[in-house]
């Protein structure tokens, strides 16, 4: 498959690898910021392949994880009162105060797994009598689709269908990350899908401000031994520069007709990540224009949740980088894919599903 | 707004739809639930199809529930794939087929001419296979309580002397081959289903093996056992087998055979092929010494030209192990539930 297996060459990898284990003359620090990322760190074991140069740490880069836990009570509110949610896949199974949305469905909510947001409303649109809500979350990647269905929306009067907005921004994110008085990050590795959408001029002054290499990096193994290596050489040559290894997907102005769209549609807010708190300029909300499509003010009672999180769970510490998966007592005892206690157990993102897929059932050859 | 009713907690005493995905779930509730009251030698045997003594004969006994959406798809349809799907339990067996039932659950309002496209397509599967739907049933459900047409067929035959294709003669050793690219028809299914269209059409592989099997005793008679990877796909088929065998399943990732328009179809969506079914594949379990000459033979049939051989069966605890492309061992792990598409 063109893309895809040409950056899964074995030989390549290793050769970079060698290569990064050769530049470095001392140890170094960098975190990858997307759980994507992580899932193909462990999947081929390149943390392996560098540790004695380079340690990986797991970024906060998975929407699902960081969606807070309200906004998740709230989506299963609204299941309850009969609505129609719809969602990307990856939320069904993350668990909420009282259950997750396959539990809802289970009890005969209607809960609907979309590939786009357009068909969602879509559904809305060919369905009057029902009330249809997209639960919008993820990334700047997800943030243009979520616009143009809004704006569809909007152009056609649809009175049943809503948004229950969650949508988060990376960078704020890593402007916190590397504030944070006991960072242990010494270069990031950014996101390259979110890249491809908002280009790479926010990293600018993280990258200045706290003199930090930042590398718009892809997802298949040699992409990241990629990113590692010009993350490496600007270490070791003391440079803190923006860079793009994604160049078959990012340009430095990204995608300027999805950024219109969604700067069209959303403006930023302060914004509460799960596991991590309130991030400055960390959400997209919807603008005034768009707030006949808010669930949040169609529904108003919603608010009132009180989310209740396991006291178990270290998701916070792991989506900091703070820990690693393992290091959580409940990992693996009482946080497993089936029954997880916090989101990273369970995303295709989550740095836990990645151990426990990859590393935690590690075998010897 | 109308509200479902739903006493709360629910966790866990409700059936969910991981409980059909062919994977943990559906385990559980097999080996849980279903297993300690309806214990007895023949289900013990856990297998495709049950193999029952009668009057000195060896009879294979199997049945299997079709609820496939939507009912027709790119290569085949609910009919078709309810003979085949049926008859290749019986063929997992050894068995040749004697005869096919048919139960239908239909939907109020389900056009005629749905349900003729779907018999038509069902009759000539069956004779195809030269096997007769000797017995059946018709039940109309309400509309909205069921999904069109569900399909349910059982069917009975005979297992030739001298055969004994059963996952507990699954030993250490073992090559384990699989009989044409994988997970073609979970593709083709989900791309109607999600209305994703692909540069190349996806075809369902559905398909009966009885043939295939047929060639493949007469080259391999010392073959131990056959699995069609189908709900659930290879990985959960791997899984059962290993635990029915006691032994370890080590299979190479780079020599598990997939389509490219499948492999970009999962990678599109978020899926993993090692657990999307296959209609018309099967994993065969043979000697060392039989392994090429099994293989070859697969090669000239029609239905096994992308036949390859994925791995081996070792000494250990009962486990699948992976070698993937990057030289790494990893256990291969069955998903917590359906697999669902990721968010970006």
């Amino acid at each position: 498959m063109r893309f895809v297996d040409e950056y899964r060459d074995p030989r390549l990898a290793r050769a970079l690898a060698d290569a990064i284990l050769r530049r470095a003359t001392r140890h170094w620090t960098i975190m990858e910021v997307c759980g994507g990322q992580t899932h193909s760190i462990l999947a081929h074991a390149l943390d392996a392949l560098l540790e004695e140069r380079v340690s990986l740490l797991h970024g906060p880069g998975c929407p699902v994880c960081v969606t807070p836990l309200e906004t998740l009570d709230r989506a299963l509110a609204l299941v309850e009162r009969g609505a129609t949610l719809c969602s990307f896949g990856d939320m069904l199974r993350v668990p909420g105060s009282r259950r997750d949305l396959l539990g809802a469905r289970a009890c005969g909510g209607d809960v609907r797994i979309v590939y786009s947001p357009l068909d969602a409303a879509r559904l809305a649109s060919e369905q009057p009598e029902r009330t249809v809500v997209f639960l919008a979350v993820g990334f700047e990647t997800t943030a243009p689709a979520v616009a143009a269905a809004a704006r569809w929306a909007l152009e056609r009067g649809l009175a049943n269908f809503f948004l229950l907005v969650s949508h988060v921004r990376v960078p704020p994110a890593l402007e916190a990350i590397a504030a944070a008085p006991d960072t242990r990050v010494e270069a990031f590795l950014a996101a390259g899908h979110v890249c491809t959408v908002m280009g790479t001029a926010e990293y600018e002054p993280i990258a200045r401000r706290h003199r930090l290499p930042i590398v718009a990096t892809g997802f298949e193994p040699v992409d990241i031994l990629e990113g590692v290596a010009l993350a490496v050489a600007q270490l070791e040559a003391g440079e803190a520069r923006v860079e793009i290894q994604y160049q078959r997907a990012v340009r430095p102005d990204g995608n300027p007709a999805a950024r219109a769209l969604v700067e069209e549609v959303f403006e930023v807010v302060d914004r509460p990540w799960r596991g991590i708190g309130v991030v400055p300029g960390g959400g997209l909300a919807l603008r005034a224009r768009y707030a006949a499509l808010d669930a949040l003010r169609a529904f108003p009672e919603l608010a009132e949740q009180a989310p209740r999180e396991s006291a178990a769970c270290r998701a916070g510490d792991v989506l900091r980088g703070a820990i690693r998966p393992p290091a959580c007592p409940a990992y693996g005892r009482s946080c497993t894919p089936e029954h997880p206690l916090g989101a990273p157990m369970v995303s295709s993102e989550g740095a836990c599903a990645a151990y426990w897929h990859y590393r935690a059932a590690e075998v010897t050859a | 707004m109308s509200q479902p009713s739903c006493p709360l907690p629910i966790e866990g005493d409700r059936v969910t739809l991981a409980h059909g995905a062919g994977a943990g779930a559906s385990a559980r509730l097999f080996e849980e639930l279903l297993w300690p009251q309806l214990a007895n030698p023949a289900l013990g045997a856990r297998h495709d199809g049950a193999v029952l003594e009668a009057g000195g004969a060896r009879l294979a006994f199997t049945t299997d529930t079709f609820v496939v959406r939507p009912l027709e798809f790119p290569g085949g349809d609910i009919g078709s794939l309810a003979v085949h799907g049926t008859l290749n339990d019986l063929a997992m067996c050894g068995a040749r087929p004697l005869a096919l039932s048919c139960a239908l659950v239909l939907e109020e309002g389900l056009p005629l001419s749905t349900l003729s496209r779907v018999i038509g397509s069902l009759a000539g599967a069956a004779r195809a296979a030269g096997v007769p739907v000797a017995t059946g049933d018709t039940k109309v459900v309400e509309r909205g309580k069921g999904d069109g047409i569900y399909v349910n067929t059982a069917a009975v035959g005979l297992v030739p002397q001298g055969r004994a294709l059963r996952p507990d003669r699954v030993r250490a050793g073992d090559v384990v081959l699989i009989s044409g690219p994988l997970g073609a028809h979970g593709a083709a299914v989900l791309s109607v289903r999600e209305g994703i269209a692909f540069e190349s059409e996806i075809r369902s592989d559905s398909s009966h093996l009885g043939d295939l099997v047929e060639v493949m005793l007469e080259v391999a008679p010392e073959l131990h056992c056959l699995r069609d990877p189908t709900r659930g796909g290879l990985g959960a088929a791997l899984h059962e087998i290993a635990a029915a065998a006691g032994c370890e399943i080590e299979v190479e990732e780079d020599a598990i055979p997939v389509d490219e328009p499948v492999r970009a179809a999962c990678e599109l969506l978020g899926l993993d092929p090692l657990f999307l079914a296959s209609e018309g594949r099967c994993a065969a379990f043979v000697p060392e010494a039989d392994a090429e000459r099994l293989l070859a033979a697969l090669r000239e049939h029609p239905l096994g030209r992308g036949a390859a051989r994925i791995g081996r069966v070792a000494d250990g605890a009962p486990r699948v192990v992976l070698r993937t492309g990057m030289g790494a061992r990893r256990l291969l792990l069955l998903p917590a539930g359906e697999p669902l598409p990721r968010i970006c």
